[in-house]
């Protein structure tokens, strides 16, 4: 080599940065979100059964819930007609909120692992928020 | 037909991955050994290729220059067009990586009617630059799933990248770009006669593997949902060493063929063209200052030669020559003559 040395820092430098997800996560593994299902409104419910079905929630639950915005406000429909038949009031605060008041272990674990970050929140925040509650 | 061998391999790339991960559901092999594989193959082969250039041998300066000379005081000096000095190369090898001033500077000549037309062509600068741009930030993009808790930057980065807030999820600008810029770069091939004259395979296969990575990107998260948290449990298992084999139903074939392009890509990438990201920086065309009129290189490697000066053969022979009586320059010796006095 004519310039070994700038060739050889030249190389940690990208290697450095290539690999900087491995050095400085040190192979240390964080603990996966495991979103809690345990409050008192669920252990109330005779069958724990979502408005749709957990697999299809778990994929689908954003554009559910922005498809529920836009009929509220845009088409002013109040009601849910699920697939199996059942009627839910189309609400977060009341009718998700409502069996999941446990924001931080529900919504936000998942969320904050995979740094998605909803703008739900933004207006439906507690005590300022639309609904006041 | 040089077209067509580079969609069949990309296709039989997805087609393997559709087989082997979604069918055969073999997620060690997919989702374990062929990205670490895949990794390692792409840092070997960096370092090859960056250590084998720089073995290669650069014994003068042969900058590419667009711009005056350093010479004469009164003669105005292009410093970064046409560095003379360390800082000024570092200027513009930044404006090259940054901006591709060179393919700013395209020019294009073309006749039109009986009359010879000569201007900018700007066309391919945008399309290459709209392209690496919104490349980085995908990739710097990806470091949400390779980091617990994730950076502030890369929170930033995708919030600034959504903000006109479009569909759920919400729509990445870099996604549009990247797709557009890889479009247009790939029917300018085509299209063009010229540079469609000069495009090989590799060229297409390039073009159709970063398509492709991008394609089932926009997919995976626009139009099939996979489960996000399955995926940075998978991918931070890689990363931290400790491999976390997923089930394929719950990512889905195309989180897979996803993978398996892009560990195509990384593979492929040392031993293509692709390289040009790390040749960039070892060009002697673009690295060295063009200062050989102020500073003398002399070829480090020149063979030694022999010479026999007319004073030395004059030592050698100076008593046969006085002898016969030819001319000399010196009476004696060089050597003999400092110490007689």
């Amino acid at each position: 080599m004519y310039k070994p040395v700038r060739i050889v820092a030249f190389l940690l430098v990208i290697l450095g940065l290539v690999l900087a997800p491995v050095w400085l996560n040190q192979g240390r593994v964080a603990a996966v979100p495991a979103p809690s299902l345990d409050t008192q409104a669920i252990n109330a419910l005779e069958e724990r059964q979502c408005v749709e079905s957990a697999a299809y929630m778990r994929a689908e639950h954003m554009l559910l819930l922005d498809s529920w915005r836009t009929a509220v406000v845009r088409d002013g429909a109040t009601t849910y007609t699920s697939s199996a038949g059942r009627v839910y009031a189309m609400s977060l605060e009341d009718s998700c909120l409502g069996c999941h008041d446990n924001r931080a272990e529900f919504c936000d674990s998942c969320h904050a692992y995979v740094a998605a970050e909803p703008n739900c929140w933004s207006c439906h925040n507690g005590e300022e928020g639309v609904t006041g509650r | 037909m040089k077209l067509l061998y580079a969609l069949c391999g990309v296709v039989a790339l997805v087609a393997l991955a559709w087989l082997g991960a979604g069918l055969l559901r073999l997620e060690l092999v997919f989702g374990v050994v062929i990205p670490y594989v895949a990794f390692v193959l792409f840092l070997v082969g960096f370092t090859y290729r960056v250590i084998r250039w720089g073995r290669a041998a650069v014994p003068f300066r042969i900058p590419t220059t667009g711009g005056q000379q350093k010479s004469l005081p009164w003669i105005r000096h292009n410093r970064i067009g046409n560095p003379s000095t360390v800082a000024g190369v570092v200027g513009k090898m930044a404006l090259e990586l940054l901006f591709f001033r060179s393919l700013f500077y395209n020019t294009r000549a073309e006749k039109r009617g009986e009359a010879l037309g000569f201007g900018s062509a700007k066309w391919l600068w945008l399309g290459a630059l709209a392209f690496h741009w919104s490349l980085l930030v995908v990739a710097l993009r990806h470091l949400r799933l390779f980091f617990e808790p994730v950076p502030g930057f890369v929170l930033g980065l995708g919030a600034a990248d959504s903000f006109l807030q479009v569909g759920v999820p919400l729509l990445y600008l870099t996604d549009v770009l990247l797709l557009g810029a890889l479009t247009f770069l790939f029917l300018r091939r085509v299209v063009a006669p010229r540079i469609r004259y000069i495009s090989l395979s590799a060229d297409y296969f390039a073009l159709f593997l970063l398509i492709g990575v991008a394609l089932t990107g926009v997919l995976m998260r626009y139009f099939f949902k996979v489960d996000m948290v399955a995926v940075k449990e998978l991918t931070m298992g890689l990363v931290t060493l400790h491999p976390a084999i997923q089930p394929a139903t719950a990512l889905g074939p195309i989180f897979y063929i996803h993978l398996f392009l892009v560990s195509s890509l990384a593979a492929y990438f040392p031993w293509s063209k692709l390289m040009h990201a790390g040749g960039f920086f070892l060009a002697p065309t673009r690295n060295l200052p063009n200062n050989s009129r102020a500073k003398r290189h002399i070829n480090p490697w020149n063979p030694q030669v022999e010479t026999h000066s007319y004073a030395a053969y004059e030592d050698e022979f100076r008593e046969k020559m006085l002898k016969v009586g030819l001319p000399v320059e010196r009476l004696v010796d060089e050597a003999e003559e400092a110490v007689a006095p």
